[in-house]
């Protein structure tokens, strides 16, 4: 007697044989036919071809009468067709919105850094301020934005940095369409003293 | 009992010392006899266990940081990772396969699906009310849930009727997708 060595499905995380109650069924197979070919031919048969019979078969060999589980089956379609749309009405949104990452004036030559938008491509905002503050040896944090919304806040003058981090990011999570906005409110190289000088002109 | 079951939820978390790691392996294999030659495999010696109280007083107890057991009062109850990978050692009860859709959406398991042609139940004298299960189904080799009999399996052959067995664990529950760090 010894342990067993699961399997379990990568895009849904069940073991295979119930990713048909997922509603993801489709990407399950495709998963499962890239990573384990055996397990795919002993689950769904041969070819998808015989998509028929192996049906056939399973409503001979279900005990639940063949009323019941043709209606079990019509209810998971509905549902793999719920959670297709639902998937694509989420990557829609997902290439919707942009992340916005702005450059803000503190005090005289400091600058923070926030970057706000990340809460659509579940980002874990709170890591990711970790990450950020190890990286840069700075103050890192998530606070709250004047819309209510949740942002990070870096402290220091790392515009470029931190717009390189979140396109690799966006890349490794598959979205490099997403648009990354900069907006650099205060500008660089302007002298403080010229504009005080000006004000005090006035 | 894990239906909501957040990150907030989580009130402390400690590496459990060695001794009591011991007393718990004891505690595991007098619950289940059959794991005791695999016991050592399961939490190596070595190993350090991890104590994750949360809210309502469950307790995790995670090895390497994946959930391998759980306790709300005295019991010790396995996760379904922990089952799949040495199902042979727990009371199991299958239901059939019109029920499996219900069970992954967190039912509790309604007797006349424990009892129709597709469902195995154990022989008489079967299991006491209030013991833990495994939920398996027809055609699959894999548990889908974990739960609680609400009465004894002989009783549900001959009243066969309501709630059979309460829902404590089951795929895709938040407990399920819970993952230290």
């Amino acid at each position: 007697m010894s342990l067993r060595e699961v399997v379990y499905c990568g895009v849904c995380s069940y073991p295979p044989e119930y990713c048909e109650f997922t509603g993801k069924l489709k990407r399950c197979k495709v998963w499962l036919k890239e990573n384990h070919p055996d397990l795919y031919t002993k689950l769904y048969g041969e070819s998808d071809a015989a998509d028929v019979d192996i049906v056939a078969g399973k409503l001979a060999e279900s005990s639940i009468g063949e009323a019941r589980e043709e209606k079990l089956e019509k209810d998971l379609l509905k549902l793999q067709t719920k959670e297709e749309n639902r998937e694509q009405r989420e990557l829609a949104k997902k290439l919707a919105s942009k992340v916005i990452i702005k450059r803000e004036a503190r005090t005289k030559r400091k600058y923070i850094i926030a970057i706000s938008g990340l809460e659509v491509f579940e980002i874990d905002m709170k890591k990711l301020a970790k990450t950020f503050a190890s990286k840069f040896a700075t103050g890192c944090s998530v606070s709250k934005n004047a819309e209510k919304k949740e942002e990070v806040i870096v402290q220091g003058d790392v515009l470029e940095e931190v717009e390189a981090y979140i396109h690799s990011l966006l890349k490794e999570k598959g979205l490099k369409d997403v648009k990354v906005e900069t907006i650099d409110s205060a500008k660089r190289k302007k002298k403080p003293t010229e504009g005080a000088a000006n004000t005090a002109g006035k | 009992m894990f239906r909501k079951f957040t990150k907030e939820d989580i009130h402390s978390r400690s590496k459990v010392k060695s001794s009591v790691q011991r007393t718990l392996k004891a505690k595991l294999t007098s619950q289940y006899p059959k794991l005791e030659d695999v016991i050592d495999e399961l939490i190596p010696k070595k190993s350090q266990i991890e104590l994750i109280k949360c809210e309502d007083k469950i307790q995790l107890y995670t090895v390497d940081g994946e959930v391998l057991f759980f306790q709300k009062f005295d019991e010790l109850i396995p996760t379904l990772r922990l089952v799949h990978r040495f199902p042979e050692a727990y009371p199991t009860v299958q239901v059939d396969r019109g029920a499996i859709k219900f069970v992954l959406s967190g039912a509790n398991i309604m007797c006349p699906g424990l009892t129709s042609p597709g469902a195995k139940l154990p022989d008489a004298p079967g299991f006491e009310k209030d013991s833990i299960v495994v939920i398996t189904a027809e055609n699959k080799d894999s548990a889908l849930a974990i739960g609680k009999l609400l009465m004894s399996t002989e009783d549900i052959k001959s009243i066969n009727k309501g709630h059979g067995v309460e829902m404590i664990h089951h795929l895709g529950d938040p407990l399920w997708n819970f993952t230290t760090d």
